[in-house]
Order: structure tokens, then sequence, then C-alpha cells
């Protein structure tokens, strides 16, 4: 690996074991990725649904999604482009509290997140449970922006953002994996930051 | 996926004020459809890396791959590719990367870009050239003035339509574009193509849509914070 000739660390050097690997700070702003059109369906027609393999299929109005007892993550997010953000304040539902509803079955092993653009990815089902990821519609106390994929996204902050779908509509559980949409198209199928799973071939 | 290579710096200019444009080497390059990036890699003597991804300006057949870096304030890669590598130098690059917002030179496509962004429609242009398939692949691309738009020339020689937002030319007043301009463009068109800054993207989705196209045919490509 050649060093780049003139190049210097400009940025401060991280505090110790904060950034995953080839990640830097983007600091107070929010880089917005997306590869479709961003949607205009309104709050009161959202529903999101689990179906799949599961004993009890359910769907959720939006109504119903801010009834349920509320989670906050508190913590970093990680892009495969390289940016991370430190300290964000993410609020909606655990997925924990809505698989209890639908019941998995014993033979759900994956889940695959859609969103109403048709945007799709996988997860193995242990990267959501857990308390390791959430339906949110909160960011920093203030309605989740469209463009963040307001009004509800998936969070699954251990892994690059591609895996929290934006604009979410549904999670279904399956027993065999199966790439969603990034995953077809040249990225890792499970996406650790950590371990700096951004590609197809990457360890 | 390609694993990390060395690209040697060929040539490297200045196409507006803000933006460096490189074109490097790179041994047993693989082909790469028009719309893909590569991931560009700067390593400092203490090891530390930075990585940021480019789309790609050229043609899979240039021998030389071509990339625009717009310099972004305090930008830590591209200031360092703006002012101080030279001609010469070696990087690391990885690549190339994406398989959606690439054109399959098949179909029929309108690319709608702004600032930076036609960098990927440039790239499909000098593909479309090479295939004598012009007729498929049409651009409307968007800036502030003339000379704040990298490869303007080039997207004029081509025969696209572009838009000043803060410059008068020809008879066309400064302004964004409008449902009239892209009415004629969006004819027979079976994809959408927006590539810009997020503000770019959002208005560009609208208009395209407001224009006839369906959403699911629309492939964006954003970049850069949102400024709010």
């Amino acid at each position: 690996m050649p060093v780049t000739r003139g190049f210097h660390r400009r940025r401060p050097e991280p505090e110790r074991g904060r950034l995953p690997p080839g990640q830097y700070d983007t600091g107070s702003s929010w880089p917005v990725l997306s590869a479709e059109a961003t949607p205009h369906q309104p709050e009161e027609s959202w529903t999101f649904s689990i179906d799949g393999l599961v004993g009890s299929p359910h769907t959720w109005t939006w109504q119903e999604l801010h009834a349920l007892p509320g989670s906050t993550y508190f913590g970093d997010i990680h892009c495969v482009t390289t940016w991370s953000k430190l300290d964000t304040t993410f609020s909606g539902v655990s997925v924990d509290d809505l698989l209890a509803v639908a019941e998995p079955d014993s033979s759900a092993a994956y889940v695959m997140a859609h969103s109403v653009t048709g945007y799709t990815t996988n997860l193995p089902l242990a990267d959501v449970t857990g308390g390791r990821a959430w339906v949110v519609w909160s960011f920093d106390g203030k309605p989740l922006p469209r463009q963040h994929g307001g009004p509800l996204r998936l969070l699954v902050p251990h892994l690059y953002f591609w895996k929290s779908a934006k604009w979410l509509s549904r999670l279904e559980l399956m027993t065999e994996d199966r790439p969603g949409f990034w995953e077809q198209n040249g990225y890792h199928d499970r996406g650790d930051p950590w371990r700096e799973q951004r590609y197809q071939g990457d360890d | 996926m390609a694993a990390w290579s060395d690209g040697r710096i060929i040539e490297k200019d200045q196409p507006t004020t803000n933006t460096v444009r490189l074109r490097l080497h790179v041994d047993d390059r693989p082909h790469h459809l028009p719309g893909q990036h590569y991931i560009l890699r700067l390593r400092a003597p203490d090891g530390y890396t930075a990585q940021r991804s480019y789309s790609l300006a050229s043609d899979s057949d240039d021998p030389l791959l071509e990339l625009l870096i717009e310099r972004q304030p305090d930008g830590e890669v591209s200031e360092f590719l703006a002012d101080v590598a030279e001609v010469g130098d070696v990087l690391e690059l990885r690549g190339p990367i994406g398989r959606w917002f690439v054109w399959d030179t098949k179909s029929r496509v309108l690319c709608l870009v702004g600032g930076t962004g036609v960098v990927p429609a440039v790239a499909m242009a000098r593909t479309a050239r090479r295939l004598g398939r012009t007729d498929l692949l049409r651009i409307a691309a968007m800036g502030r003035t003339p000379d704040e738009l990298a490869y303007a020339p080039e997207l004029e020689r081509y025969g696209a339509t572009l838009a000043f937002t803060r410059a008068e030319v020809g008879d066309r007043p400064a302004g964004p574009f409008t449902t009239a301009e892209l009415a004629p463009l969006l004819e027979g068109v079976d994809l959408g193509y927006v590539c810009g800054s997020a503000r770019f993207a959002s208005y560009a989705e609208e208009l395209l849509v407001a224009g006839g196209l369906d959403p699911a045919a629309i492939r964006v490509e954003r970049f850069g914070p949102t400024g709010d």
C-alpha cells in the first residue's frame, strides 16, 4: 500500500475506538443519499406491516405505532460512503416490541425490509433483535425529515446505514437469505462497519 | 468486487475554479458501465487513510480513468487533490462500483443533472457517442453560470439542453429548468436519471414527476449535506 505523497491527517484524531475503519466524522451535517425519488405519501395513510414467516401477521396504522411503548437510540451511525454521524438521537419503537406482536416462526432466520419506493434490504433476524434495531419517526426530537426517510425508517445503527431502509412499509420474515436492492447491486450482504464490509468480496 | 489498485495521475487540470479533473492510469483495469464510480484512497505516513467515492466521467474504452473532484470547504481529500496532488503521483483506487445508477446503453433515457452531478451524464454521453446511439440519451444540465458548470462546452457539443440559474444565456433568462423546457425531452423516455446535490435532486425529481414520468422510473444519485 503506497503512502500518498504529501498527504497528512487534517482532522483531529478521533476518540480511540469511536470511528470504524475508513470512516470520518461528518460533524453536524447529515448527507442525503438515495437511489430513488423521495415519496410523498402523507403520515395519516402510512401503514407498517410485519409478515412472512410469522404466527400473526400484523399491520399498524400511524396512530397505532405511536401508541406503542417508545424507544430511543442514542449513538452513532455509519454510512458506507465513509461518513459517520456521532451522537444522534432517534426515537420510535423497538423492533423487538413489534416482533413480539407478530410472533416469528422458529424457522425465521432473515428479514427483508421493504420501502414504499420498492427499495429492499436484507438482514439476519439476529441483527434486528436484542435491542439493536428500531422503527423510527423522530430525529433529535423533531419529525424525521422526508429526505432522511421520514415519516418512518428502519434504524439498525450497528450496520452500514443502507440497511436502515428509508420510507419503511414492511418487514418480511424469511427462512432463507435473499439479497436486497444494494446487495444485488454490488454491496456486502451484511455490512458490518467495524469489519469494513462495504462491498461484495469484502470479508 | 475489485481489490485496491494503484492509479497514477497522468493529467490534472481545473475545469472551473471549484473543481479539479484527474485522469489516471490503472494497470489491467476492468470494464465499467457509464454511471459507475470509483473509490479513491489517500494514505498518510502514519497509516491514516481517507477515502471518497467519485463518479467516472470517462467511457470504458478511454485508456484513462477520469474523475472530477469538487473542492469542499475544509475537505480533507478534495483540497489535497486540488492543491497538493501532482501529475505522476500514485493514489489507491477501487472500482468500478454500483450497478443501479448506470445506463444499459439500450433504454431511452433523460439525465437531469446539476453542478458536479453532470459527471455520470458525461460518461453516458461519451459511451453513447462511441456506440453511435446518441439518439437514446438526452441530457439536461443545470449550473449557476456557464463558467461554473464543469463540462459545459462538451455537453453543449453533445446537444444537451443547458440551464443557468444565475446567468442569462442567449435568449434564455436566468433560472432553473421549467416543466415546459423539459416536456419535449421527456417524450418517449423510459427512465430518468437525476444526479446532483440533495437540493437539486429534490427539485429535479419533482420536475420529472410533474412532466409525467413514473416515480418508479427515476433513478437518483444525490450527494452532499442537506443544508438543514
